[in-house]
């Protein structure tokens, strides 16, 4: 499978945020996305994930010998992609488990039908070691936690393409290695990741890719 | 279907758990009947005429007060650009919240009024009546209500803007709703009157969340 971008011009308002953004990303790699603040590391995510629409180009997922599966503009990039960006996306107002639970069953596809919903969220969270805080709700986590939570949404349902906005926000040393062994074992599936980063993430398989100057993949 | 239930099922569960939204629906429906034979004076006859106007009109007001918060709580979070990312379509994401909203607002109002009735010296006779219409009305009420909420997602002071775009388009729901109690129309006219108002609420049930979803995708950007 391909992530495919095409010459992307994205815009906010008047002020035009990314010129000509073109990768092709394939199974198994990351790309780290990095630069200074406000240079559109989180406006590309969300453009790659279907939210904004580009100005110019396109966002394409391509699968097996370069057959063409669905464009962002229709929505079938969205639904294979995982979206984690500032906010966590967790209701205060349940429990950890409650709130997996909802994103294991809303969120699961063909992929997951092998395992049941239960058993999908006890490996979330014991990968994420929220096993202990299970029955709490989620408004008495930490900002960590929290953000553990948030990311524990990955490993719930299956879906080839990450995309990540700063992840390691707010997480300890060892929460870190967690999640890029999460990333490692994803990318060995076969899966993708696009993540927006300040933090040099030790990945096995990573391109880079600076915005804000020359907007081409090193 | 299973992401549907789940979403809905999720959304009762937090109208339970927060409280808060039913809570102030249900208090500001009772203070407005409450206050108004206190405004008018305790004059019967002119209260058990004005009765089914006056439910009506506080169950829309009080409907009003929750609808700010039908995508508002999820568009803070997060939750609402996960939703998006769910094989479930925007359309169907807006049905479910828009269901929850009436399950959880609309049939309480609804089961209320009768209540409220007793304070307005309302004729026995107009009970099943008034239930009736609320019950068939109150769809209408939670669905296009969630097109206003999904057009101020963003909006400074939304709730209040809610009110503008909304109240307007409630106008047909109040009409019929009130010619069916009334019965001014005699006993075929109210029949005709009610299935109106039902087919009021079915079509707003099909048309509204293609409107709130597509004000959705918008405010997403």
């Amino acid at each position: 499978m391909q992530l495919v971008a095409e010459n992307l011009t994205l815009e906010r308002g008047a002020r035009r945020i990314a010129n000509g953004v073109s990768f092709v990303l394939e199974s198994g790699t990351a790309l780290l996305l990095t630069g200074p603040n406000g240079s559109g590391k989180s406006t590309l995510l969300r453009a790659l994930a279907g939210y904004l629409r580009p100005s110019e180009g396109t966002v394409k997922v391509r699968g097996e010998n370069g057959a063409f599966e669905g464009s962002s503009e229709s929505g079938e990039v969205a639904e294979v992609c995982h979206f984690v960006g500032h906010l966590d996306g967790i209701k205060t107002h349940l429990t950890v488990k409650e709130n997996l639970a909802f994103w294991a069953t809303y969120l699961a596809g063909p992929a997951d039908a092998k395992q049941s919903t239960a058993h999908r969220v006890e490996d979330a969270l014991e990968q994420f070691a929220l096993d202990a805080l299970a029955e709490i709700p989620a408004g008495y986590l930490s900002a960590g936690q929290k953000r553990r939570l948030g990311l524990a949404r990955l490993a719930v349902a299956k879906r080839p393409i990450w995309l990540l906005d700063e992840p390691t926000v707010s997480l300890d040393v060892a929460s870190v290695k967690v999640l890029t062994d999460a990333i490692d074992a994803h990318l060995k599936a076969g899966g993708m990741a696009v993540i927006a980063t300040h933090l040099p993430m030790e990945l096995a398989s990573v391109r880079s890719m600076q915005l804000g100057r020359a907007q081409v993949p090193a | 279907m299973s992401a549907f239930l789940a979403l809905l099922s999720r959304d009762l569960r937090l109208a339970v758990r927060q409280g808060g939204a039913l809570g102030t629906a249900l208090g500001f429906y009772m203070l407005v009947v409450t206050l108004l034979p206190l405004g008018l004076g305790a004059d019967l006859n002119l209260l058990s005429r004005i009765a089914p106007g006056v439910l009506w009109i506080a169950l829309l007001l009080a409907a009003l007060l929750s609808l700010g918060r039908v995508f508002s709580s999820d568009y803070e979070d997060g939750t609402l650009d996960v939703l998006a990312t769910g094989r479930l379509p925007m359309e169907l994401v807006v049905g479910a919240k828009a269901l929850a909203h009436w399950i959880s607002t609309g049939i309480p109002l609804a089961l209320m009024a009768p209540v409220l009735g007793l304070l307005l010296n309302l004729e026995l006779s107009a009970y099943p009546l008034l239930f009736g219409t609320m019950l068939a009305g109150t769809p209408a009420i939670s669905f296009i209500g969630a097109v206003g909420a999904a057009l101020t997602l963003r909006a400074y002071r939304g709730g209040l803007l809610i009110a503008l775009l909304v109240l307007p388009l409630y106008v047909p729901t109040l009409i019929f709703g009130m010619a069916a109690i009334n019965g001014l129309l005699g006993a075929s006219g109210t029949m005709s009157a009610f299935l109106i108002l039902i087919a009021l609420s079915l079509a707003s049930v099909v048309l509204c969340p293609l409107a709130a979803a597509a004000a959705l995708r918008l405010q997403m950007q």
